[in-house]
């Protein structure tokens, strides 16, 4: 590909006068009203003016500048960069769900509101949950409702003090922002050297002003949480409820369930663990789980089915309210749907352990040259603190960045803020040994160089598509339209 | 005399006008200072409240209020240059009060005090 | 042989690799999960089945739901999907890519949003977009929040009868967690925002924004004149949930004085999907763009001295603010932002405008015809509307009508109180369908005693 020649804006290939678009007319022109003056657009929006072909050459262009999980290996720790697969879009694809108006009657949208229920009653049995709903979005999403469905259990009570939430220092930073967002105060509770939460400083904090604690178990060190049980207990005798972050839940597909381990709401990730793909940031979705009891608080509508079988929706009085449009990003349903009945049981049983094995096979073959902070077994994921030589001056940034020049993705990076260059390694169960090996002989090169010709890791990457950019000066004069791009160059 | 709090904001004092910053400490912390989120003129603050905000590319903090008092000024040199804040913070102060109640110096830290405290961060 | 086609795993590889581990069994992994935890047996669901019976699956499940002719809006809207978008969006290097940590090799997702940031503030009017949102419920709902944390001491916002109940109840769930007081401004008779009830609701000095909607709820194109100026002077923030669809050729929020839009992009030709995924925009002036929630692209330049995009403002987001976030938005809707930005590089402002003309154009004689059967009056006849418009019954059973349409392969439109009929044409809809459409509201029985109530919908 020539880069020059496709780097352009699609502004800067508009000419007056050409067109990309083919539109039905339904023949009742002369039937149009025109709009008085004062309620009509003033000036032009700014919109390219191109033919069809060069769209198609642009946005191919563009895609090829980009890294996804069909291009190669993605260990972003916390994300599950697992493999997409196929049939999952060719299922999403379908043209009877794309013409579905939400509003349509239920009685004319029945197979979608299967699809719905279905895949509602599986994530209930792989969550140990009771029910759960699919509306949320995203997992930060699913963690904002989750609290909302805690905020109307407590007030359903009367237990209306109830006003902090408690997240511990490892969690991820949505945890606290989403708490925020519900209305509560943050407390954090403290981790101990092995990255779980320190049960001695989480007991000081319970009190009856407690509403929640949130946890990520494995957490984000990759460390099961094993004084759950206690935990759980500690939680519900303080009247609080506990919240299951299912960022990590993939380690534990056939392993353990949050509702067994005590935990009352969770969320699911299902661009995660149920391989929908990340889209660049999305659609996702953040379906959220609660245990028997909690069910009538669950954002509205509902579906549901009736003795005969049959499904509608519902919207009962002592719902949190409604947290989104409809029912979810419906086509995301579908696809995590395709992927529990692909892999069945017997499959689901598996992604759990072989996802831990990849992960320690990685770790343990590299613990020799990167520091180990957490010794393991780990679960899903680990996270380095960088070199274990810390003479050469090489980051965990560096480290990130020669990586891509070896065409991986890099992992991510100065998080969890427990260390201070923090390197998390997520390889996912859909990888083969064979790419793990070639990772690991990478990362062990990388240390090489670190120690030989530092100054290569240090300016990396030297081979993408363009180097490292200025964040400084982006964020000091913020240029974020082609408006702005244009005062810039004039 | 200059007063600290722990959040590392300091209060130069000059008469009944309280110079209100970030201290070198926290310049040299946060790193390239890209934009200050300061309040308008004639806002009334109060001591340990919080009155704007200071970014840098991977970081921000709230700033708060050493003194209670009414806004009579706010640094302009800061909208377009931001990082002078880096060279001199000092200098560089962020808004001018009006201190409604002196006597809430008293709380804050000295010079010594704060340097102390900084060590201890540190650690 | 490996179990299953996504797990690479065979036996051999898993004894070789547990043996590189130093430990005889997965299940010594696991060693610190307490026994009483594990999974006893299996989970409760069916064994995995092959792609052919995931296909039939989904077929026996699309044969229960029935393709309708849709006149069915109330912000969702049927609309034509051009060729190219699917086929783009296909392309895995887009769809299978992460959220653009690393810029040096997400040139191509930085770039698509920086054109689509473009184009959305363009088209309302505005200087700035984020890098988009959930949907319009949640992006109204973030600003909202905005409105709140720009005022910094505020907490009281108020939203027009006239916005879209579907976004009304998703702000409310969020104003009532958030604790902030949030407070329906009423609409007039002729279905319009209450200037007057407003002007006192904005006089008590305490309000932070005012969400009004353009067009509004019932399809009417309100005329905003002098009402940013009323917000402003009561230091509050004008907020306008619009379709960016129709901004093609009415006022925009930016030509109003808005300081914020906030709404729906699925008008721009996205799939109706039976409610998502679609696509939520939040824009505004650049004097609050470090209030903005979500992911922002900025234009630098690299090592190399070369035009590149990186995410930016990140001093704003919630990973880095945590408990101090305003919001706790850390995606955006990627891959629905670049089938926006393909769809408006189409479309340009000749494409949009042709659609809104063709529905504007079917919509009146729409409307005209409805009215000549004599049972169905414009429910709002001062409104001045695009392609989008409330019907009275007057002498016609609404369930019935809704019943015997469905019967006939139409979703006439939606049912938005016992007598009301909110209907939107497109350039989807052929003259002959509302002819249809017509002939049944004309010929339609009423029936002595209804049994059929309004059938449920979600």
């Amino acid at each position: 590909m020539n880069r020059e020649l496709y780097k352009p804006l699609i502004f800067e290939f508009s000419r007056s006068g050409r067109r990309g678009f083919s539109l039905p007319s339904n023949g009742l022109e002369d039937h149009k009203r025109e709009l008085p003056e004062v309620l009509c657009r003033q000036t032009e929006a700014l919109l390219p003016e191109v033919d069809e072909p060069t769209v198609v050459r642009h946005y191919t262009n563009q895609s090829t500048n980009n890294f996804g999980v069909d291009t190669g290996f993605y260990p972003l720790g916390s994300c599950t960069m697992k493999y997409n697969p196929k049939i999952n879009e060719e299922m999403a694809a379908s043209a009877v769900i794309a013409g579905l108006h939400p509003s349509q009657p239920v009685s004319t949208t029945q197979g979608a509101l299967r699809i719905y229920h279905t895949l509602a009653r599986y994530l209930s049995e792989i969550g140990g949950m009771s029910e759960f709903t699919l509306n949320p979005y995203a997992g930060a999403h699913g963690e904002l409702t989750g609290l909302m469905v805690i905020h109307a259990y407590h007030d359903s009570r009367g237990d209306t003090a109830r006003d902090k939430v408690i997240v511990p220092d490892s969690a991820h930073g949505t945890n606290p922002a989403s708490a925020a967002v519900a209305g509560y105060k943050i407390l954090e509770v403290k981790s101990l050297p092995d990255g779980t939460v320190d049960v001695a400083d989480l007991r000081s904090k319970l009190d009856d002003t407690v509403a929640a604690v949130m946890m990520t178990n494995p957490n984000t060190v990759g460390m099961f949480e094993k004084n759950i049980p206690e935990i759980a207990a500690m939680v519900h005798e303080a009247g609080a409820l506990l919240y299951y972050d299912g960022a990590n839940l993939n380690p534990m597909l056939g392993v353990a369930r949050p509702g067994d381990m005590g935990f009352d709401v969770m969320h699911i990730n299902l661009h995660k663990t149920f391989s929908t793909p990340h889209g660049g940031g999305g659609p996702g979705a953040g379906p959220v789980g609660v245990r028997s009891g909690l069910e009538e608080f669950l954002p509205s509508p509902r579906v549901m089915m009736d003795p005969d079988g049959r499904f509608y929706v519902d919207s009962p009085g002592t719902s949190l309210g409604f947290v989104s449009g409809w029912i979810g990003n419906f086509t995301v349903l579908i696809r995590a749907l395709s992927y529990i009945l692909s892999l069945g049981t017997d499959g689901l049983m598996k992604v759990g352990p072989l996802a831990t094995l990849n992960a320690n096979y990685v770790m343990n073959a590299l613990s020799d040259l990167y520091l180990l902070p957490v010794p393991g077994p780990c679960k899903h994921e680990f996270v380095f603190d960088g070199l274990r030589d810390k003479s050469t001056g090489v980051t965990t940034f560096n480290i990130a960045k020669r990586l891509l020049d070896y065409g991986f993705h890099a992992p991510t990076i100065y998080f969890p803020l427990l260390f201070h260059e923090s390197l998390m390694i997520e390889p996912t169960e859909t990888e083969s040994v064979e790419t793990l090996d070639r990772f690991i002989a990478t990362m062990r090169d990388i240390a090489r160089e670190a120690a030989e010709t530092p100054e290569v890791v240090r300016n990396a990457p030297h081979n993408t598509p363009v180097r490292h950019p200025d964040d400084t000066e982006a964020a000091l004069h913020p240029v974020v339209t082609f408006m702005d791009l244009k005062k810039e160059e004039s | 005399m200059i007063y600290y709090l722990p959040t590392h904001e300091y209060a130069r004092v000059e008469g009944n006008i309280a110079y209100v910053g970030i201290s070198e400490y926290a310049a040299r912390q946060l790193g390239n200072v890209v934009y200050v989120d300061m309040p308008e003129v004639g806002d009334d603050v109060e001591a340990g409240e919080d009155f704007g905000a200071i970014e840098s590319v991977k970081a921000a903090s709230d700033l708060f209020a050493p003194v209670s008092g009414a806004v009579v000024e706010v640094n302009e040199h800061l909208i377009d240059n931001p990082r002078l804040v880096n060279e001199n913070p000092m200098e560089n102060w962020i808004v001018k009060i009006e201190m409604s109640d002196p006597a809430e110096l008293e709380s804050l830290m000295d010079e010594a005090a704060y340097k102390a405290h900084c060590e201890s961060e540190n650690h | 042989m490996s179990w299953h086609q996504y797990l690479p795993h065979t036996p051999e590889d898993i004894a070789a690799m547990l043996e590189r581990c130093g430990v005889s069994s997965v299940e010594d992994l696991y060693a610190d999960v307490p026994e009483e935890l594990r999974i006893s047996g299996r989970y409760e669901l069916p064994e995995g089945i092959s792609e052919k019976e995931i296909r039939d699956f989904f077929a026996e499940a699309e044969a229960e739901c029935r393709d309708l002719t849709c006149f069915a809006g109330a912000g969702v809207y049927h609309h034509y999907v051009p060729a190219v978008i699917p086929s783009l969006l296909s392309r895995s290097e887009y769809l299978t890519a992460y959220t653009p940590y690393q810029p040096e090799i997400s040139q191509g997702t930085l770039q698509y949003i920086f054109e689509y940031q473009t184009m959305m503030a363009s088209l309302t009017g505005l200087e700035v977009s984020n890098a988009s949102m959930y949907d319009g419920t949640t992006a109204t709902a973030e600003a909202m929040l905005m409105a709140v944390a720009a005022s910094r001491k505020r907490n009281r916002v108020l939203i027009s009868a006239t916005v879209n109940p579907s976004v009304r109840r998703v702000v409310a769930t969020y104003a009532r967690y958030h604790k902030v007081r949030l407070e329906v401004i009423p609409a007039t008779d002729g279905g319009v925002t209450d200037r007057t009830a407003l002007s006192a609701m904005l006089a008590d000095g305490d309000v932070a924004g005012v969400i009004v909607a353009t067009p509004n709820y019932y399809g009417i194109v309100e005329d905003y004149t002098g009402l940013a100026e009323e917000i402003h002077a009561a230091k509050s923030l004008m907020i306008v949930n619009c379709n960016p669809s129709v901004l093609a050729v009415v006022r925009t929020p930016g030509e109003w004085g808005a300081d914020i839009a906030a709404g729906d992009a699925q008008s721009l030709g996205m799939p109706m999907n039976y409610g998502g995924p679609y696509l939520g925009f939040l824009c505004s002036t650049k004097a609050l763009m470090r209030k903005m929630p979500g992911r922002i692209v900025g234009a630098t330049t690299d090592d190399a001295g070369q035009r590149v995009f990186v995410l930016t403002l990140q001093a704003r987001e919630q990973h880095i603010r945590r408990e101090k976030a305003t919001s706790n938005i850390c995606s955006n809707q990627g891959l629905m932002a670049l089938y926006a930005t393909i769809y408006l590089s189409v479309m340009g402002n000749a494409g949009l405008r042709k659609i809104n003309d063709t529905g504007n154009a079917g919509a009146h004689y729409l409307c005209r015809q409805l009215e000549s059967t004599g049972r169905m009056v414009q429910a709002f006849p001062d409104g001045v509307f695009v392609n989008e418009f409330a019907m009275k019954a007057v002498d016609i059973n609404l369930d019935a009508l809704m019943e015997k349409c469905v019967e006939c392969g139409i979703l006439p439109g939606v049912r938005i109180s016992e007598d009301m009929l909110l209907i939107a044409v497109t350039e989807m809809q052929t003259k002959a369908q509302m002819d249809k459409l017509v002939e049944i509201v004309r010929n339609l029985e009423n029936p002595e005693n209804h049994a059929c109530h309004e059938p449920r919908t979600i």
